[in-house]
């Protein structure tokens, strides 16, 4: 009854092809946004800022560059942790070899460096696809491995091989505190957010997302596949080159290569398939899924267990954790292969007809 | 239908269930203590971080039926972070502000310590870490709140040189003499390095650097340059399942075991039990201490809750090398806070600045550990600061095939060489982080 868009008439082309054509979407996207920087600030603590909040939003992000080119281009990738290692490095000596350079231009330049190794590494994909693929861009990740373990440069020639930043700054403003640092990384999200979501509505959308579908037939009507699914790398890269530079300025910190392991690659991989392939909300979902999740496992168990009179030692917690997360995993690829992202449609097409479903 | 309200039940219940237990935490009373316990009992290091962990929440227990600090109980809540970076990160949002703040963090991960170090001077709570994390942060004037206490791995690496010149019979010998050694390929690894490098440079030893990925399972190719090269010695810096793999690596390689020496993280039970007899002869260097269980400190814990069943692990590993060592590194961090009780007021609850004065004039003589039950296990411990490691008498233990066995001579490092390197190091940092070293007089605040 309350999501229906009877009566809401488009009378330009505009009005028909933005990008939540239905009005309640479109409150309730700027309502999520507008509490997400208002709202947030004052009701979380600072716990939730740096352990749930800034992670989620940063790896968020990530899982939005891996949807464009795993979701929209079809293209398996299991380099996005290496492209986030050297988008975070890349954007490290930006700051510290370049003087007087702002965060921003370290961190969009951290994010074309890895756009560039990004289209290095996916020209594989030109010959070989699928299972083949995953395994080629696995060589990413073993070589951002190697290279900021081994290349003392990259790391500013740290004796243990650990670099850090701090006294982060954006126009003047400090990205010290909690809630700066939140502010920040929502910043960046919602504009590449609203920058992915354009994108894939363009034509190099429509490209990505013909080459997915049948890459002969995009082919045959004009689509050069070089050109997309280069561009697709591209552009993925930079996203996750960008989250990896924050996730090593703005939630780390500090880091050492173990921060951007293959484990990365495929907790992001992981956030893109169970979110839901080729949407944005479902990057959303998907990290939420596995950023959130485990914590308030480790954190629900002992106190379910306290409320029932038994103590649960770290060790049972933790197990039970993996189980129960693994679970879920099975569960939702089973009931709703098409991640969390579809059920959320499936939500929306119910809600229309509610409470008449006939 | 049903997964909609199976979700509905799921989210219900979760979020009854977060509010009726976030509620009584707040009316917690913040007359105790709250000691965080950073622990990793699952995953690749579980074998090292259990014992440790166990001997860390014994010896709180130890101290709260022994009446507390001065009448102050302690307080304790572990959190799992599996040596995962991020996850410990998460780990310290989550206890530092919890039951009335948490007086100090013992990581037990260099890769955590390093996390760590930028937010613990935000934050007021003091780092330990007893025999790991940065070594230029033996510098008290600009890491002030980190406490490398009893040694850092350029003590161990420096000790380690001195044991084997000793066995040379003077660094003169040690002139052309190859050494390898064998690391973790992280920043723990990767610390001792620029000191080994520097001795290198000094007696004229060759050393070749053999990095090894986490978590050290695949050593083959490591071991098949070894056996090329043919090494003097072999200098073991590993973590967990890596030592024993390497120790099985060096018996299918013929590489005598007794002339490999090992980190005091590579010289616990877990690293040799699996290996036995094929590490006969394997030397480690101890922290001070080895594996006790025949001290007076072991026996009273033994009494005092595992005879009454409150003990926290298995009663047979009371006294291994790891779980002394979270002893120990509980007992430093009961005795800052006791020390700084002694100046801000006894029997209250000291915050976590309070407690880094304690940790900064730390004085432990020998008198008042024999006292406390650890003659034999330690030697004295004098902070100052200046120096937050407070001592650096490190021995060497050598496997037998059932058990370490310690020998009875006592290494310190060279004062002179570490304190150069220590403070170019943090002066290095300081400017880095635009952190002005604190003067003599501002020390004394």
């Amino acid at each position: 009854m309350i999501y229906r868009e009877n009566g809401q008439f488009k009378t330009s082309y505009g009005a028909d092809q933005q990008i939540f054509p239905i009005a309640q979407d479109r409150y309730l996207v700027l309502a999520i946004i507008a509490f997400a920087f208002i709202g947030v600030p004052f009701l979380a603590d600072e716990y939730y800022f740096r352990a749930i909040l800034i992670p989620f939003l940063i790896l968020s992000l990530a899982a939005l560059g891996v949807n464009l080119l795993v979701g929209y281009c079809g293209q398996i990738t299991l380099g996005a942790g290496a492209f986030m290692a050297i988008g975070a490095y890349a954007a490290y000596n930006f700051l510290i070899r370049v003087p007087h350079m702002p965060l921003l231009g370290a961190l969009i330049l951290g994010g074309l460096s890895a756009a560039g190794m990004g289209i290095l590494f996916g020209i594989p994909s030109l010959r070989v696809r699928g299972l083949y693929l995953a395994v080629a861009t696995l060589a990413a990740q073993f070589f951002a491995d190697w290279a900021f373990l081994r290349i003392k440069w990259f790391t500013n020639d740290s004796s243990s091989g650990s670099v850090s930043v701090s006294n982060l700054q954006v126009f003047g403003f400090p990205v010290e505190s909690p809630v700066e640092k939140y502010l920040f990384c929502l910043a960046l999200l919602v504009v590449f957010g609203l920058l992915a979501k354009n994108l894939t509505r363009a034509s190099i959308g429509r490209q990505w997302m013909a080459i997915r579908d049948m890459d002969v037939a995009a082919e045959v009507i004009g689509i050069r596949p070089m050109w997309a699914k280069l561009s697709a790398f591209a552009v993925s890269s930079f996203f996750v080159g960008v989250a990896g530079a924050l996730w090593g300025f703005v939630h780390l910190g500090s880091w050492e290569p173990a921060a951007f392991s293959v484990d990365r690659s495929f907790q992001l991989l992981f956030m893109v398939i169970i979110g839901g392939m080729g949407s944005i909300v479902g990057s959303f979902f998907g990290a939420a899924f596995i950023v959130i999740l485990p914590i308030f496992l480790s954190q629900i168990l002992p106190a379910l267990g306290g409320l029932v009179g038994v103590h649960v030692s770290t060790t049972v917690a933790s197990h039970m954790e993996l189980i129960i997360f693994g679970a879920l995993i099975v569960f939702f690829l089973i009931v709703e292969p098409h991640g969390l992202a579809r059920l959320w449609v499936t939500a929306k097409e119910k809600l229309r007809l509610w409470p008449f479903p006939h | 239908m049903k997964i909609r309200s199976l979700a509905l039940a799921f989210s219900l219940a979760a979020v009854g269930i977060t509010s009726t237990v976030t509620a009584p935490a707040a009316f917690a009373q913040a007359k105790e203590q709250f000691f965080p316990v950073l622990v990793y009992r699952t995953g690749a290091y579980a074998p090292n971080g259990t014992p440790w962990a166990n001997g860390y929440v014994d010896y709180l227990k130890y101290v709260n039926a022994k009446g507390g600090i001065n009448g102050v109980k302690l307080s304790f809540e572990e959190c799992e972070f599996g040596y995962a970076t991020d996850r410990g990160v998460e780990c310290y949002e989550r206890l530092k502000g919890k039951n009335g703040g948490a007086t100090v963090f013992q990581p037990l991960s260099t890769g955590v310590t390093f996390a760590l170090t930028d937010k613990a001077p935000v934050d007021k709570i003091p780092l330990i870490t007893a025999g790991y994390g940065r070594s230029e942060s033996q510098d008290g004037s600009v890491f002030a709140w980190n406490f490398p206490l009893l040694g850092t791995y350029w003590v161990g690496a420096d000790v380690a040189i001195q044991a084997l010149a000793k066995r040379e019979g003077g660094f003169d010998n040690l002139k052309g003499k190859k050494i390898a050694l064998v690391y973790h390929d992280s920043p723990y690894g990767k610390e001792p390095i620029p000191l080994l490098q520097e001795r290198a440079k000094m007696h004229g030893f060759n050393l070749t650097l053999l990095p090894v990925a986490h978590p050290g399972v695949e050593q083959k190719a490591t071991w098949l340059q070894i056996r090329q090269n043919r090494p003097d010695y072999v200098l073991l810096w590993g973590w967990g399942v890596m030592n024993s793999t390497s120790l099985k690596e060096a018996q299918a390689t013929g590489f005598p075991r007794d002339k490999m020496y090992g980190i005091w993280w590579a010289g616990a039970e877990p690293d040799v039990k699996d290996v036995a007899e094929g590490a006969k002869g394997y030397n480690a260097l101890a922290l001070q201490h080895s594996a006790e269980p025949e001290s007076k400190i072991v026996k009273d814990v033994l009494e005092t809750l595992y005879a009454k069943g409150q003990g926290t692990g298995e009663k047979a590993d009371v006294g291994s090398v790891l779980y002394m060592r979270g002893l120990i590194s509980a007992m430093l961090g009961v005795e800052g806070v006791r020390k700084a009780q002694e100046r801000y007021g006894k029997g209250k609850v000291m915050t976590g600045e309070q407690t880094r004065w304690g940790l900064e004039n730390l004085n432990l003589d020998q008198k008042t550990l024999d006292a406390m039950g650890f003659a034999g296990v330690m030697r004295p411990v004098q902070t100052s600061c200046l120096d937050h490691m407070g001592s650096s008498w490190v021995r060497v233990q050598s496997w037998n095939g059932s058990k370490w066995v310690v020998n009875n001579e006592w290494f310190q490092a060279d004062d002179k060489l570490l304190r150069g390197m220590v403070l170019n190091a943090s002066r290095k940092y300081g400017e880095e982080k635009k952190i002005t070293p604190r003067t003599p007089e501002q020390c004394k605040m």
